[in-house]
């Protein structure tokens, strides 16, 4: 099997005829980048260095200046994350409605910081910027559920909901 | 006789109570404003209503919309290629939720906007930049834009004519930054999401270096109404100087946060005491962030003011996006700032000295304030880096400026509360138990 054939095998059919059809969209390969990225972290959760490799290679770019686009974008991960990813809105309308607190009640309950992935990789924990939802702060996405008007205590409720 | 609306962004949802949908939509009236100009009017009239309407970019900057559209080289002087119209659907200022509800409750206003648009500045390919964490705005753009598609209002000859453009929706990696027109511009590239050198302007020189108009969504959501009830109805509309309505937004301690379309102009008072339904109990309401982050506080005297470009600007701060952030008495002045500084210090691109080791810098020093650690002369370090860097010219571009706008101000209104922070060694609302 060709070089080239290996790296387009970690990706799956479906991944490779997704890129493609944003490349339609597009002037030329490269731009596709981000959209691309974004199509393989869908499935797998985060890009791998095997992944990123094989997603330059089928946009015709040097890996490096892939990696510095994804280690640009708040969005796109590099490591791996937990089955869950939970984004806790950290800017300055959620702030005054105490999302201070929040933090405190999340982190309290699954037991790592901000930053972190529990030991049994149920959760990712990261901060994120305003949600634009800030007239029901304070506000997290959890995946793609945007969940609002938390508090301290509905965190425990809110948790259990997510294996 | 017919009256016409006095809320042509919202009154469809009002009347359908949430998502309006395609029929919904149509039977609203709606696509009629695009299917007349595309099919019976020309591109340099449809600009000139846009102008005369004087519709301002509701983006934050307040640029003449039909002034902008104006800008794009027409015939033979564009050269050969592609001319695009990009949405800025990148919203992410803090404390700005407008566009997110214009998405999610009337997708096809803002796609027929977008066939206005483009159809004026002969645009072949059109871009909804999306903000990447709006999930749900993902979803009801898709499907709205696969009904239109269908319909055949969007794609090749729209409405029949030979008038034809393609709308893609590029969900975007995530970093305030790519909401700076340039930085967006090479984030839709598939690059690093970092500012360009103006000139050239995109007008001239935007999207894979064509010609390239970026508006804002609540912007381009106001172009079928002044197409369909005419200039002087919009003129008409605003209370001031300004035309049209605009999206209010109030959060914070409030009895009832949210989003409000009103006349533009509309008192700072009556929103906040009308429509939000003033401070909670306990809460006193004391700095005013009039539109998002990276705007200047105002303050309880500026209550009566109107909310229009001009005249917030004149105060000494900008409308911005119109949507505001109220600072109330138990959140520390100190902390607020912290607080807004890590966003702008985080979300620095990097690419110029002042801004990426400068806003970390100065939220350090903030930091030691708050904490107990501040030490005389630090608010006059303060003032001065905070001046240097927020004056526009000394970064490559507007991040940075807009940064020192909210701290700018803080220090000015609210300088006795980080005199006392340094006086007495701590901050007095953790103490008060805050
Ligand atoms: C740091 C920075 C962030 C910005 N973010 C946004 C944004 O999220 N959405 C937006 O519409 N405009 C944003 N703008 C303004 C845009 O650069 C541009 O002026 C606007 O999209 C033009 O559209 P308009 O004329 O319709 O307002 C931002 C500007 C700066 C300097
Ligand atoms: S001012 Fe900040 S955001 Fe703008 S180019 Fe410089 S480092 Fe980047
Ligand atoms: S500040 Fe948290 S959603 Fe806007």
């Amino acid at each position: 099997m060709s070089e080239v054939s290996q790296l387009i095998e970690a990706l799956s059919v479906e991944e490779v005829d997704a890129i493609e059809a944003e490349i339609t969209h597009l002037p030329d390969r490269e731009s596709a980048a981000i959209e691309a990225m974004r199509i393989v972290q869908e499935k797998r959760g985060w890009i791998s260095d095997e992944s990123l490799r094989a997603i330059a290679r089928l946009l015709g770019m040097p890996t490096e200046a892939l990696d510095s686009i994804a280690t640009f974008y708040n969005l796109i991960f590099r490591k791996p994350v937990g089955r869950h990813v939970l984004m806790l809105c950290d800017s300055v309308s959620c702030y005054v409605m105490g999302c201070d607190k929040v933090r405190t009640a999340v982190c309290d309950q699954l037991g790592v910081e901000m930053g972190e992935t529990t030991p049994d990789g149920r959760f990712t924990l990261l901060p994120i910027v305003c949600l634009g939802a800030c007239d029901r702060a304070p506000v997290m996405i959890i995946d793609e559920e945007l969940i609002t008007h938390l508090s301290a205590d509905s965190i425990p409720d809110i948790l259990s909901g997510f294996d | 006789m017919i009256t016409l609306s006095t809320k042509p962004l919202t009154e469809r949802v009002e009347a359908v109570g949430g998502l309006v949908d395609m029929a919904a939509y149509e039977n609203a009236g709606g696509y009629e404003a695009a299917r007349q100009a595309i099919t019976k009017s020309e591109p340099e009239a449809v600009q000139g209503l846009v102008k005369d309407a004087d519709l301002r970019g509701r983006g934050g900057a307040g640029f003449p919309t039909g002034v902008k559209w104006g800008f794009v080289p027409k015939g033979d002087a564009a050269g050969p290629g592609h001319k695009y119209l990009v949405c800025n659907a990148d919203e992410m200022e803090p404390g700005t939720f407008k566009d997110r509800y214009l998405m999610e409750m009337d997708p096809h206003l803002l796609i027929e906007g977008m066939l206005i648009a483009a159809f004026a500045i002969g645009a072949d390919k059109a871009y909804i930049f999306l903000r990447g964490e709006y999930h749900e705005s993902f979803k009801r753009l898709s499907s709205a834009l696969a009904d239109a598609t269908e319909k055949g209002y969007v794609g090749r000859n729209v409405f029949g004519s030979d008038f034809s453009v393609d709308l893609v929706i590029h969900r975007s990696g995530g970093r305030y930054i790519c909401g700076e027109e340039t930085a967006l511009l090479n984030a839709l590239e598939g690059k690093r999401g970092q500012p360009r050198t103006k000139p050239p302007f995109p007008p001239a020189s935007g999207a894979w270096g064509r010609p390239t108009i970026v508006n804002n969504v609540e912007t381009l959501c106001n172009v079928p109404g002044i197409l369909s009830n005419g200039v002087d109805w919009f003129r008409d509309l605003g209370i001031g100087n300004d035309s049209g309505t605009k999206l209010y937004g109030v959060s914070g301690r409030v009895n009832r946060p949210g989003l409000w379309e009103l006349p533009i102009g509309t008192t700072i008072r009556e929103i906040i005491e009308e429509h939000a339904g003033g401070m909670q109990e306990g809460y006193k309401l004391r700095g005013i962030l009039p539109g998002g982050a990276s705007t200047d506080f105002l303050t309880v005297e500026h209550l009566d003011l109107p909310m229009d470009y001009g005249s917030i600007q004149a105060a000494g701060s900008r409308m911005g996006t119109g949507t505001m952030i109220l600072m109330d008495d138990s959140v520390c002045p100190v902390a607020i700032s912290i607080n807004l500084q890590h966003f702008f210090a985080q979300e620095s691109c990097g690419f110029c000295t002042p801004c990426r080791e400068g806003l970390p810098w100065l939220e350090q020093l903030l930091i030691d304030i708050e904490e107990g650690r501040g030490q005389p002369g630090d608010l006059e370090l303060l003032d001065g880096n905070a001046a240097f860097i927020g004056a526009p010219g000394n970064t490559f571009c507007l991040h940075a400026t807009g940064a020192m706008e909210p701290l700018l101000s803080a220090l000015r209104y609210f300088r006795e509360d980080f005199e006392a922070h340094i006086e007495s060694g701590g901050c007095p609302y953790r103490e008060r138990g805050h």
